[in-house]
């Protein structure tokens, strides 16, 4: 087996995680980037396909909901959407097609809102990725998300997204989307690259397509993205079903530097309160046996149910 | 495809019409998306509905179902009135300055001349060549332009006479010789019946003792293509009625719009410029329609005019919808051609001399030009044929067993063999990979049809309609008792269960390999079709019957014969020497008895050769399995991948290619350069493989297209090629919503067949039926049987109808409500999809709606058998009626009313 490249899994930062995280920054490591252009996408749904199948999801039923759109959003184990919009530029129809999965941002939305020790993390090369063993199913991180990504499972109550395959990624190989996409509007590499190919295309676009507004979608407001899109108009990103200006509902921005302090303060009140009780009380004793208190009345209906056969 | 799938990455400009590549062939999208990003080619889409194709075009025109042929037609007016033609290519490389026959009338009342209203057909001998050399102003054998060195030598016209006017010598002598390996029939394109002055089945089956018209030899021209006989001049005269307000008219385009999308395809010849390239990519949108082969008979006149033909980046370009479909035209999956697209006998061919003398054609051009006519090699390829067939029992003094062939009478096309069941004539059907029912037209009928079988055999992975025809929905219990047909089902092995070759759109012949065995009981296909056939055989040796020789002298030499392995049949296919072979063309060279033949160039008629499909042969020679090959050097850029599988013919990459050159052989576009002719070699060298007579010079005018007998293309194209002209002409779908602007008394296509049993209904506007419905399939889906994984029904999760957002506001319909759409002959209920991406046409003044039905679900699926949907079929609802040369049923473009369900 391939040994997978350290430095991709570094990890730079952990939720929720109080002291200093292991291993931090000690090198600068690649930056992984998907570049998606959506003005050579065919809405095929090969990437939807190869996700569903890496990732051993179960068939789920959908929906039919008056588009080509397999079902309304992305849901806790159908991480990668085509989105379908009908549109009109300058009185022109355009059908936009754009996939729709977790953004990877460079300033997790998520991860600031996870109050849970390790449930999310985001590693040095990018990826943000969620691990549900410490999951605690609060679901701060869905409100968090500037793009509606994670998805609460009512059965395993927890939250799950697109982790960017990051199991592919650390061993060399690229996302499962990425692998099936026929027509090679979906692009992986680092960052730097990604950056500078879609803005080669969005220049084409510009002047040899009538795009005038192409554009790069890498929004700055979260720190930019490690997915990005070539959009024929960036002014109007919302035609796309993607936020203008994403931002980290502010709660959550100061939850770490404001919040989560004070939090922290009232906990290490707490602790001193009983650490003052014990020495003005002194220990908890042993209390004298009491007898069994009287057994409620017990409820009419479940006794008539016990009663039936 | 002329071309292939990877050499759109070369194009200029891409039409795509009659077709959704980027739906249903999302992979080779790849390559119009490549030449998008690389070469900033502009990609024009032109289809009923805005579909995922139109979705990354540069122009979409929505036009009306059916009207394909005024739309290219007005494109030949547009190029024609503005002169962004391609004159030495027009000049030497097409039939634009032949001269036809004084007598030939166009169809400016619908009808071309000759027509028998009471047979309804044409007699075709108008439909010809003036016989007789050059009528132009300047009569001294020059080529038209100037510039253009196609001028010809006086030992050129010497040569040319030795082999061009001796019509009359037996098949054994017409022999070429051979040199080089060129070939292209015309197989991609639907014109496999078109390339022979003589017809198929319905054309000269019906003709009475006189000979069929033959072509002249030597064929009256016109370099100056101004005499008004010419073809040129009757391409102009026929074409100028194609006015862009007629256009507007019939397909509903508004004219502005018309004319953006004709200056933008025209563009590449701006000013006589020659370097760039434009394609043409279809599918079955054109196919399917009763003027089907005519449409694309537009496209080929339209990419001869601007000179695409040949050239990389051009072409005109099936895209086949199915992994093998190429595969199955070529091994002879067509009731009319054996493999190779050789004819099959008719009862008037009573031997093989005979069937030879009315199949292989002789040259017939300018006698100061050259045509390789390399149908002349029918002979070879039909012994060599019969030698694979029947192996020792074939001698020449048997003529090769030519009699065992079956003799057609008439058609039997899929539809007219559906049609016979239910006139209760053909008695039993085997079914192996399809879904008759399904595929209809005219589901309804087909399962009438199959009730009044003795018997019916399928093959197949899932339960689906055919066989189930029994339990279709309206079938009641006291209904299935009185079926009598025994029906047979057989376990066949999934695609990923067998080996094998893929024949794909670009004609090569990919092997692939098990990737899991058959699971159960199931059986690959061949192993089935043996068990079959031995058993078959069996029953002729012990008993006897009216006539068991074709059966006991059929060869079957394979190692397991209860289950050939595909292997020996390819190498079967290839062909091998029975005797050892020299060619005084190839001193040194002996292929030895029993090994495989390099190529068709090996082919004899003389017994001494056995070859399965003389179009492949080639592919699995001594050097092994080409079939295999997994190369992937491209020295050229150009993506010809000379080591990557094999591609018919003899492993060329893009036909006519030799159409790439200037008539003085130097390319076109030294940039994207495929042939050319070497002085120093003196031949015709290449990153492709020449599709020429390899050492036929530049100055002896040898046309391109080797195939033709005139060497060149035919923009007019004679005699019995075609059922309904030899120009094309725009005829209403056989359901329309308005009558011919063009020629209201002659709305259809006169020559298209009409079924007349009491299934066979069609609709007018009159009795209500006013919305134009097309069908198609999704991305999602794979024919009918997708309808059994998951994966795909979680795609698309229910049927639906596309129906216009005007229309849907008009009757109060919402997205998601169910809707009933009915024909003339059947109803079909699904959910509706209410869309922008179809919008009300104005056609001939009035407003009209189209709608849009993917095909697909059916009585047996995973949604089907959870009562998720009405359980019928998209085709109960279209019309048995065919194209008269292809015999394609006309799915898109039918007549049908909504109503709320």
């Amino acid at each position: 087996m391939k040994m997978s490249n350290p430095q991709v899994f570094q990890i730079q930062e952990i939720s929720a995680h109080p002291g200093p995280v292991p291993g931090l920054g000690t090198q600068r490591a690649v930056q992984v980037c998907k570049y998606i252009d959506v003005t050579t996408c065919i809405g095929c749904k090969a990437c939807e396909v190869a996700c569903v199948e890496w990732n051993d999801h179960p068939f789920r039923e959908t929906t039919f909901d008056d588009t080509y759109q397999t079902m309304p959003s992305t849901d806790w184990n159908y991480w990668n959407l085509i989105k379908f919009a009908e549109d009109e530029r300058d009185g022109n129809l355009m059908w936009l097609m754009r996939k729709d999965q977790c953004m990877h941002c460079e300033d997790p939305g998520c991860l600031r809102a996870c109050p849970a020790d390790g449930a999310i993390i985001k590693y040095e090369n990018g990826i943000v990725d969620f691990n549900q063993n410490n999951c605690i199913g609060c679901g701060y991180c869905i409100s968090g998300c500037p793009f509606d990504i994670p998805k609460f499972n009512q059965k395993t109550k927890k939250v799950y997204k697109c982790t960017l395959c990051s199991d592919r990624v650390g061993q060399g190989l690229e996302p499962a989307c990425i692998k099936a996409c026929p027509t090679g509007c979906l692009h992986f590499g680092t960052k730097h690259d990604m950056v500078q190919i879609a803005g080669l295309r969005a220049k084409q676009l510009q002047e040899h397509s009538g795009f005038a507004n192409a554009g790069v979608y890498d929004p700055q407001t979260i720190g930019g993205t490690h997915v990005i899109y070539v959009l024929h108009d960036i002014n109007n990103p919302e035609r796309y079903g993607l936020p203008k200006d994403p931002v980290i509902p502010p709660s959550y921005t100061y939850w770490k530097w404001l919040a989560k302090p004070a939090g922290l303060l009232m906990a290490g009140l707490g602790v001193l309160a009983v650490f003052f009780h014990r020495v003005a009380v002194g220990p908890r004793l042993p209390q004298p046996e009491q007898p069994a208190p009287v057994e409620s009345q017990p409820d009419p209906i479940e006794a008539k149910r016990k009663e039936q056969p | 495809m002329t071309n292939g799938w990877i050499d759109i990455k070369n194009t200029d400009m891409m039409l795509i019409m009659g077709g959704n590549p980027a739906e249903n062939h999302p992979c080779g999208f790849k390559w119009p998306v490549e030449a998008k990003k690389t070469r900033n080619a502009k990609m024009i889409v032109v289809d009923p509905r805005f579909t995922r194709t139109a979705a990354v075009a540069d122009l979409f025109l929505q036009i009306r179902a059916g009207t394909d042929i005024a739309f290219l037609g007005g494109f030949v007016n547009y190029a024609i009135q503005n002169d962004r033609i391609a004159k030495d290519y027009l000049v030497n490389y097409t039939n634009a300055a032949f001269i036809v026959k004084d007598g030939f009338k166009l169809p400016d009342d619908g009808l071309f001349s000759g027509f028998d209203a009471g047979g309804m057909t044409y007699e075709k001998s108008t439909w010809n060549y003036e016989e007789g050399g050059n009528v132009g102003p300047s009569s001294g054998g020059q080529s038209a332009t100037a510039g253009a060195s196609g001028s010809v030598s006086s030992e050129t016209t010497g040569q040319q006479k030795k082999s061009g006017d001796e019509p009359a010598r037996s098949f054994e002598q017409r022999s070429q010789p051979v040199g080089s390996q060129p070939s292209t029939p015309p197989g991609s394109s639907a014109q496999g019946g078109g390339h022979q002055a003589a017809g198929g089945p319905g054309a000269s089956g019906q003709g009475g003792p006189e000979p069929p018209p033959i072509l002249p030899p030597n064929v009256a021209y016109d370099l100056s293509l101004q005499h008004p006989r010419s073809v040129f001049q009757l391409l102009k005269q026929q074409y100028s009625r194609y006015t862009p307000e007629m256009v507007e008219r019939i397909t509903g385009i508004p004219k502005d719009q018309f004319l953006k999308a004709a200056d933008l395809f025209t563009s590449i010849r701006k000013n006589g410029d020659m370097k760039k390239a434009a394609t043409i990519i279809y599918a079955v949108g054109w196919t399917q329609h009763t003027s089907g082969t005519q449409i694309i008979r537009t496209a080929a006149i339209l990419q001869l005019l601007l000179g695409n033909v040949g050239r990389s980046g051009g072409g005109v370009n099936a895209l086949r919808g199915h992994s093998n479909i190429q595969g199955a035209t070529d091994m002879g999956g067509v009731f009319d051609i054996f493999p190779g697209y050789l004819k099959i006998p008719q009862p008037s061919d009573t031997d093989l001399a005979t069937f030879i003398k009315r199949t292989t054609p002789t040259p017939s051009k300018p006698a100061e030009w050259d045509s390789y006519n390399y149908w002349s090699n029918t002979p070879k390829f039909m012994v060599s044929f019969l030698k694979a067939l029947y192996g020792d029992s074939a001698k020449k003094e048997n003529d090769y067993n030519y009699h065992y062939l079956p003799k057609i009478d008439r058609k039997f096309s899929w539809t007219e063999m559906w049609d016979e069941m239910y006139a209760g004539k053909v008695k039993g059907l085997f079914a192996f990979g399809m879904n008759g029912v399904a595929i209809g037209p005219n589901s309804h009928k087909n399962i009438e049809a199959l009730k009044k079988a003795d018997f019916l055999v399928v093959c197949d992975i899932y339960p689906e309609e055919t066989a189930e025809f029994w339990n279709s929905p309206g079938i009641s219990k006291d209904d299935m008792k009185k079926i009598n047909t025994t029906v047979y089902r057989l376990p066949g092995a999934g695609f990923a269960e067998k080996d094998g070759t893929f024949v794909n759109s670009a004609r090569w012949l990919q092997w692939k390999y098990v990737a899991v065995p058959p699971p159960g009981n199931a059986k690959v296909d061949q192993e089935i079709l043996a068990r079959i056939f031995l058993k078959v055989r069996e029953l002729y040796q012990k008993e006897g019957g009216k006539f068991p020789d074709p059966i006991l002298n059929l060869t079957w030499p394979y190692t397991t014969p209860l289950n050939p392995s595909l292997a020996e049949i390819a190498k079967e296919i290839n062909g091998k020497a029975l005797a050892d072979l020299t060619d005084p063309a190839q001193p040194g060279i002996t292929i030895k008895a029993g090994q495989q033949v390099p190529g068709f160039a090996w082919l004899r008629d003389d017994g001494t050769t056995a070859c399965g499909n003389w179009l492949y042969s080639g592919s699995w020679t001594e050097a092994g399995p080409l079939m295999q090959r997994r190369g992937t050097d491209d020295p050229s850029g150009l993506g010809i991948y000379q080591n990557w599988a094999w591609s018919w013919p003899a492993n060329r990459r893009v036909m006519y290619n030799r159409a790439s050159c200037d008539p003085s052989g130097k390319p076109w576009d030294m940039e994207r350069r495929q042939v050319w002719w070497s002085e120093a070699q003196q031949r015709w060298v290449g990153n492709d493989v020449p599709d020429f007579k390899v050492d036929s010079k530049p100055d002896d005018h040898m046309g391109p297209f080797i195939m033709n007998p005139e060497g060149v293309g035919r923009i007019f194209a004679p005699l019995a090629a075609f059922a309904d002209g030899p120009f094309p002409e725009h005829y209403e779908p056989f359901e329309s919503p308005i009558a011919n602007p063009l020629h209201p008394e002659q709305s259809i296509n006169p020559v298209a067949t009409k079924f007349k049993s009491d299934l066979d209904k069609l609709g007018t506007p009159d009795q209500g039926f006013n919305v134009v419905c097309t069908t198609y399939r999704l991305t999602e889906h794979y024919h009918y049987w997708t309808k059994n994984n998951p994966m795909n029904v979680q795609l698309v999760p229910e049927p639906f109808i596309e129906i216009p957002a005007q229309l849907a506001d008009e009757m109060g319909i919402t997205g998601g409500e169910k809707i009933k759409v009915s024909s003339a002959r059947g109803i079909y209920v699904a959910k509706a999809m209410v869309t922008r991406r179809i919008k009300p046409m104005i056609i001939d003044g009035k407003k009209t709606y189209q709608i849009g039905i993917p095909i697909h679900w059916g009585y047996r699926g995973i949604a089907e058998d959870e009562g998720k949907t009405s359980l019928m079929t998209a085709n109960q609802l279209s019309p048995a009626a065919i194209d008269p040369n292809a015999y394609t049923p006309e799915f898109k473009g039918f007549l049908v009313k909504i109503e709320k369900a």
